[in-house]
């Protein structure tokens, strides 16, 4: 095939939705065999494999991210369902919440406060932007949630869908690194911890280290969802950057 | 049918979340209303069923997929993020350490206060 076929041929198909959707499945398959095989190594995190790969493959091809975007919305609008979905194992692990009840209020609240105080602050001192520190504010939240908070204190929530990417795949390269050097070994403690953090990926790295550890991350995910969602617009206000 | 019935649970619950959310102005976002309202109702039945949680279980052991198409989102603000590279990225880091290990140290601490009382270790 020449190569003037091929474009032309790459140009009617991401006019459609089939193939930022195909690719979007295929990239994230492709990474998470590679993660596999490599024994589950945390800097080959499948989530920042497979958006580099998407990128660089949009780049070389000249595809504007709307058309991407049109195929990729249907694994996009699945954030939604899923939020949803988190009531699930909340409800499974239901015994344990109640046994731990006071030490997880405390600590998902001083996880939420602590995550987006120390963004702000510390951005605000090198100089950013106010869109970039209200976009920074909710980066722990899961995703669909956190784009709910930016836009209604006044960030741009597609940039906030980024920081919460990368804020997931830092914590889950370095959560269980920190644990070690802190000497925690308890799966309910490393949980709580990366699923405030981390959300969503934090979340998937701790089902790989025990299904206990996953169910606490996504319980504090879930947590943080809610609480986060009532503090933020407040903590922004008082740290004097809301609306 | 299971997944069917499943995905058509999550979707009803998620449409109920985003209705209230509009009706009564709530500033919390829509699927969140829709997780609590089904975990009341899951309190309220007792049990979840097969077809919701084989569902569950299915879409949030994919969790990371989900994520990818916002992550490429990262191309539409390059040039915001070319500015301002050493904010955002010092921030992520440090926020991101900081916050896992104030979060680990304070409920091992919570932990062992609310534990010492009746238990001896």
């Amino acid at each position: 095939m020449n190569k003037l076929e091929f474009s032309s041929i790459w140009v009617y198909l991401s006019a459609t939705p089939l193939l930022g959707l195909t690719l979007t499945l295929a990239a994230y398959l492709s990474a998470y065999a590679l993660y596999r095989r490599s024994g589950y190594n945390p800097l080959l995190n499948p989530v920042a494999i497979s958006v580099s790969l998407l990128i660089l493959l949009l780049l070389a091809t000249d595809t504007r991210y709307d058309d991407y975007f049109d195929g990729a919305q249907f694994v996009h609008f699945l954030l939604g369902p899923a939020t949803v979905a988190l009531a699930v194992p909340l409800y499974q692990q239901l015994g344990r919440l109640r046994a731990l009840l006071i030490p997880i209020v405390v600590s998902v609240f001083t996880g939420i406060c602590v995550a987006a105080v120390s963004a702000v602050t510390s951005a605000w001192l090198l100089g950013a932007s106010p869109a970039t520190l209200l976009s920074l504010a909710p980066k722990s939240v899961t995703a669909p949630v956190a784009m709910g908070i930016a836009e209604r204190i006044g960030g741009l929530p597609s940039l906030t869908a980024v920081l919460v990417v990368s804020t997931g795949i830092i914590g889950a390269i370095a959560g269980f690194r920190i644990f070690a050097l802190l000497g925690i070994t308890d799966d309910s403690i490393k949980g709580i911890a990366i699923g405030v953090t981390s959300h969503g990926i934090g979340t998937a790295r701790a089902f790989q280290a025990s299904p206990e550890a996953g169910a606490f991350a996504g319980l504090a995910m879930a947590l943080s969802a809610v609480g986060s969602a009532l503090l933020l617009p407040w903590l922004t206000a008082v740290l004097g950057f809301g609306r | 049918m299971d997944i069917l019935i499943g995905i058509t649970t999550l979707l009803s619950y998620q449409l109920m979340g985003e209705s209230i959310v509009l009706l009564l102005a709530l500033p919390v976002p829509g699927p969140v209303v829709g997780m609590l309202l089904l975990f009341l109702t899951l309190l309220a039945r007792g049990r979840v069923g097969t077809p919701l949680e084989s569902t569950a279980t299915g879409l949030l052991s994919h969790l990371s997929l989900l994520f990818v198409p916002a992550g490429v989102g990262v191309l539409v603000h390059i040039d915001m993020i070319e500015d301002e590279w050493l904010p955002i990225t010092a921030a992520l880091i440090l926020s991101t350490l900081v916050t896992l290990a104030v979060t680990a140290l304070v409920m091992k601490w919570t932990q062992n206060l609310t534990a010492g009382g009746n238990e001896n270790r």
